[in-house]
Order: structure tokens, then sequence, then C-alpha cells
């Protein structure tokens, strides 16, 4: 097998707080290959932004990574110094975060800001840099680029905004893009253009691209596969095809059954009981023991991860259908 | 339909005008052509709801689903139009019954901590108004308040507990069991579910839907999450730029959307499925409603448009029994 470009390995994020120490991101595996994108999908405090962050080193005290690896194109990027950091963020791991307010500078016109983006790991002319600039605007869709580049952030909508941040994010033709939760504050109409670019530009460049999401709608139509984290951990990771169509942690598989369907109209959804855990206080063992109703006395221990291959895998001792194959642990 | 409609509106306007500021004021004194700027954030926007009916009303940000709703519950006044509740216009109820009436119209919001009073515990948020109102005495409030917490799902024994100390389902919970404690008829639901994780999501749409066959309640049901209105309403009204485009059975509606706003709307929505899939979005973006297109307001975005489209505005019209939409296509290729 190929060196994948990005592998993650027992990635460990704590974020050590007068409370206790919140385990954010507890050991996680992930794999992504060249011009593939995968969608981190996970509820509110499941660990999926701080994964994201992680990737890049942009997670603020108190929060620090304490174990693992980031292998990038076999480069490991925990403990890797700041100017090296610097050196791969934005020009070969881009970010996108999901209010571009954040991204942007409020008191600097578009064009400057990309400008600079380019400049800050290129020596190219002003002009060139420009040019540049102009171009990935109108990659994503943007009409009238020279007008654009001249205006302010408060000038844009808030999908033209995401789309000048995902233009940032073009600029160096990056490996590997990054995105956390970008259409989930936009309009049906405008995530459906966004969703459309971004689709495009990763067949067209061959970028890869991990879309955090809580939306398993959006990653549905998307992503090439799935990992769906829970309380800081990879439960469960396949195919498209595979986590929609065939789950077997039991998370999964309620959380599919949450989502309203066409063909279940009106019927009670099959809803997860209880909440999602206090990452400061989660139960010995599998971390959805208690909201799971296929838990036995072996959840009490931390299922290894299990599957056909590395990557699909899952969880839990007890995985969904296991009964009529027969191989339950 | 033979009963009378629980609620009917009609020709409800809703406009909003920002003031001049001393800048303008004094510009306009110098001889500038400078108005008051008015938002028209719902335009005579005709609606009946029947007794026992959910209503689901489906909209971008923007096109007024929220302000509509609002006026329904009697938190905002129209600028125009009539709210009938039972068959009469409130604006000639004597005060006594319009009272009745806007009580038996509750709320749910969509942020139940920007909604709750972070300093009152839940005893008092859910108790108050039935005290206050007369409905229960206050001795017998905190029996009244326990009952009305287990009817939500909520453990009685958090009565003495605050705000902050709940998840974000529970609070939303407590936000049900407020609007439930002064026994409405009608529940008007603001992104009541918006912002929930998915798992907690699907708590909440049961309780809507067990409190309706328990309670008998109507609904009108505002979210911007098109799976979620499919799911729990009867009929949906498709809203863009402060009018309803289309309004239908909900299963007729999503299998054979009418108008073309709606059918880009169904179209884009992502739902669960196995296949991966292309997105062919419509152009262009919501227009600004200080400045609608002339015509139909969808026009400029609208693969059909022609040039009758950007000059006379289509009227909402009956298309088939119970099936509502505006579109000029209609007539022209029509029944």
């Amino acid at each position: 097998m190929t060196e994948p470009l990005l592998r993650v390995d027992g990635l460990k994020t704590h974020f050590l707080t007068r409370a206790g120490t919140v385990k954010a991101v507890d050991g996680v595996d992930l794999r992504l290959d060249r011009g593939e994108i995968l969608g981190l999908v996970g509820e509110s405090g499941s660990g999926k932004s701080v994964t994201g962050q992680s990737i890049l080193g942009l997670v603020d005290p108190p929060g620090r990574v304490v174990g693992g690896r980031v292998l990038f194109r076999g480069e490991d990027l925990v403990g890797a110094g700041e100017k090296r950091l610097r050196a791969i963020r934005g020009r070969r791991i881009a970010m996108i975060f999901q209010d571009p307010m954040m991204t942007l500078n409020p008191v600097l016109s578009i064009g400057t800001q990309m400008v600079e983006a380019v400049q800050a790991h290129e020596t190219v002319s002003r002009a060139e840099a420009w040019e540049r600039s102009r171009r990935a605007l109108a990659r994503v869709g943007i009409a009238s680029p020279d007008e654009r580049l001249a205006s302010y952030p408060h000038q844009f909508s808030g999908g033209m905004r995401q789309r000048v941040a995902i233009a940032i994010a073009l600029l160096h033709s990056p490996d590997l893009i990054i995105a956390d939760e970008p259409t989930t504050a936009l309009d049906v109409t405008i995530q459906a253009q966004i969703l459309f670019e971004v689709q495009k530009l990763c067949r067209e460049t061959g970028t890869a691209l991990i879309w955090v999401t809580h939306d398993l709608a959006v990653v549905s139509a998307l992503a090439d596969r799935v990992a769906v984290m829970y309380a800081g951990r990879v439960v469960e990771t396949g195919t498209v095809a595979e986590i929609i169509g065939n789950p077997r942690h039991p998370y999964t598989r309620g959380l599919l059954e949450s989502v309203p369907s066409r063909n279940r109209r009106g019927v009670p959804l099959r809803s997860i009981p209880g909440m999602t855990p206090s990452v400061l206080d989660l139960p010995e063992g599998c971390a959805f023991r208690p909201r799971c109703d296929r838990s036995t006395g072996a959840c009490t221990a931390m299922p290894e991860l299990m599957g056909d291959r590395e990557d699909r895998a899952w969880r839990c001792w007890n995985p969904v259908g296991a009964e009529a194959r027969g191989d339950a642990a | 339909m033979t009963t009378a409609p629980i609620i009917e509106l009609n020709g409800l306007t809703k406009r909003f005008s920002r003031k001049l500021d001393v800048v303008e004021r004094f510009a306009r004194r110098l001889g500038a052509a400078i108005d008051d700027r008015a938002v028209q954030a719902v335009s005579g926007v005709d609606l009946s709801i029947a007794e026992g009916e959910v209503v689901g009303l489906v909209g971008e940000s923007g096109c007024g689903k929220s302000t509509l709703g609002r006026m329904v519950a009697g938190i905002l006044p129209p600028s125009a139009g009539t709210l009938r509740w039972r068959g009469r216009d409130l604006r000639e109820l004597s005060p006594a019954d319009r009272h009745h009436a806007n009580l038996k119209i509750q709320m749910v919001f969509q942020d139940p901590m920007a909604s709750l009073n972070p300093r009152l515990r839940v005893a008092d948020i859910v108790g108050e108004a039935p005290v206050v109102h007369g409905l229960v005495p206050r001795r017998e409030a905190e029996a009244y308040v326990a009952a009305t917490l287990r009817q939500v799902g909520l453990d009685p024994a958090y009565l003495r507990r605050y705000p902050h100390q709940f998840s974000g389902g529970q609070r939303q919970r407590i936000g049900i069991a407020r609007a439930l404690a002064v026994k409405p008829d009608v529940l008007v639901c603001d992104e009541s579910v918006a912002a929930l994780d998915v798992s907690i999501q699907a708590q909440i749409i049961n309780l809507f839907m067990r409190l309706r066959a328990e309670l008998s309640l109507t609904y009108l049901f505002i979210s911007h999450d098109l799976g979620v209105v499919e799911h729990i309403s009867d009929r949906t009204a498709i809203m863009y730029l402060g009018r309803i485009v289309e309004l239908a059975p909900t299963p007729e509606l999503f299998d054979k959307p009418n108008h073309p706003y709606a059918k880009a709307l169904l179209d884009e929505a992502p739902r669960v499925s196995v296949e991966k899939r292309r997105f062919a979005p419509i152009r262009g973006e919501i227009p600004s409603p200080l400045d609608p297109p002339s015509g139909c307001a969808f026009h400029p975005r609208c693969p059909h448009a022609m040039p009758r489209c950007s000059a006379e505005r289509p009227a909402l019209r009956e298309i088939a029994p119970r099936r509502w939409s505006a579109c000029h296509l209609n007539e022209t290729t029509g029944p």
C-alpha cells in the first residue's frame, strides 16, 4: 500500500483545566489519500473540530496535543517547530472555518488580504499575486473579481464571504484542505452552491479534503469516506455507502435513524436516549455504553477498532448485524 | 374542510421602517432626497390553519418566516391585514377575549438559553405565567409545574435548578413546558429544533408529536430544515422574500413541487443517501428585502423566467384541490 497523504495515529489532544483534564481527542486514527474527501462526523463535544485543529497545530492553551502522530507526506507535524508549521499552513494544508468573518480581516480589502496570503509563501511580484487572487476568485464562482478584490468583507453576503475564504484556501493549490462546518451557517441554496464548487475543485485540482460536520446528509452527498466520532474517538469508519447503508456501530445507526427521512413520515423517530456525555466524566470502557441498547458486560472494557480493513472498522463489541453474520465478539 | 380554521390570516403584512439618523435628517433638510427605509418583511400572507393541524413554514434566512410566526403569536403587531382567531378578528375582540386568545397561542423559540431567564429557577420559569394568569392558585403552582415537567419528559426533581444546569435538549424541554403551562391550543415553534444535535433533535421532534396527540395541539412549525418539516407537518408553506410561493399538503409538495423555487429548494437539500451526487445549484443569492425585484421576486434566479415574470407579480392561486402556487407558468402551461 502506498503511503497516504495524511495519517493520524493515536492522536490525543487534552485540555488541562481546573475542573480536570478534558480528553477532547483521545486516540484518533485517520488516513487520507490524495484527492480523497473524508467526512468527519460527530455531534457537539465529540472532538471533531479539535481533531481538525490538532492536525495543523492550531490548538490553543490550555489544550495540548499530548500523544500520537500526524504524518503529513511522511513528516510528523506533532512536535514540528512553529516555523515549519507556518511554512505548511496555508501552503500545503489550508483551513476553512465555519465563520468566514473569523478568517477575514474586516479592515483590509479582500485584495490586500489575498495578495498578502500569496506573498507569505512565495516571492512573487504584487501584480502577479493580484492576478493569482483574481483567478482564485473567479474559480469559486465570484462574478467581476476585479471589483470584488477592492471590496471589504462587510460588503459581501455570508455565502460570498465563504467563497472568498475558499478562494484564499485554494491560492497555493494545497494538498489538503480542512473545512470545519463551512456551510452550517448558510442557507440551503447557498450551501448547495458552495458544495458544488468544492466538489468540482477537489476533482479538478486533486486536493484532498477533510469536511468536519454534524450533518450526515451533507457528508453522504459529498464525501468518499466517513469517520464518525463520539466522545473523542473515531467509533466507525468506512466508505459513504458502508456507513449509510450498513452501519455497524450502534451510535452510527442511531444517528442515521434520528434523521427524518422520506419513508418514515409521521412515524416517531428512533432517537438515541440520553445525551452526549461530558468529556470530563466519561464512563469507563465504551463511552456510548450508557445510551446503547446493545451494551453487555463486555462494554466496560474499551473496544479496539475491529473490522475487515484498516479503512472499514468500528469500535464495538456487539456491532449491529453481528448476529446475522455470526461474527459476534 | 368544514370546521372553521383556528387561525386565519388575511393579507397579513409587516413593514419595518428605519428612522433616519441625525446626519440623514440634516441632509434631507438641505434638500437631499432621502426617505425612511422600509423593509417589507412579510407581504400580504393569506393562510388558514385548521384545528389540530400542523402547518410547516419553510424558507431561507430573511424570507419573513419568523416575523410571520411572531405576528401569529401576538408578539409583533401586523402593519396591515387581519388575524382571525376561531373566526373572529382579533382587533374586534373585547380586551378580555383578546387576552384569552393571545394566551391560547404560545411560542417556542430557537435558542432556549436566550429565551430562558438565567436568574430564575425552573419552577418560576414554568410556573410564573399560569399563576399570573390565574390558571393555577399559587400554592398549587409547584405541583402543577412538576406535572408539566413530567409531560415534557423532565424529572420534577429539577424544579429548583437554573437553566445553565441543563443540556441544550433539556433546556428546549423547559421552553416547551413554559409554553404548555398556560394550556395553549396553538404552538408557534420557531426553529425549535435547529440548535440541537441530531440525536437530541429527534427526541424533541418525538416530544412535539406526542404532545400533539395527547393535547390535540395545533402547530405552526417554522424551520429551514426541510427534512424536519416534511416529517412533522400536514401541510407545508414555502416562503420567499415575504410571500408564500407554494402551499400544499406535505406529501404532495415534497413529491411534486410546483413552484420553481420550491423545486430548487427541495432538489438542493442534502439527504442522507448512499449515492454520491452532483450539486446543480440555482444561481445567485436571495435578494435584499430592502430592494426586492419587480414582479415575481424569484425571477432573477428562476430558470424558467419569462418577460412577464419581471413585470407582473403572480398571485397565489389554487392549481389543484388544496394546492396553491404563485407562478405564471401555471397559467401558460396550466390545467
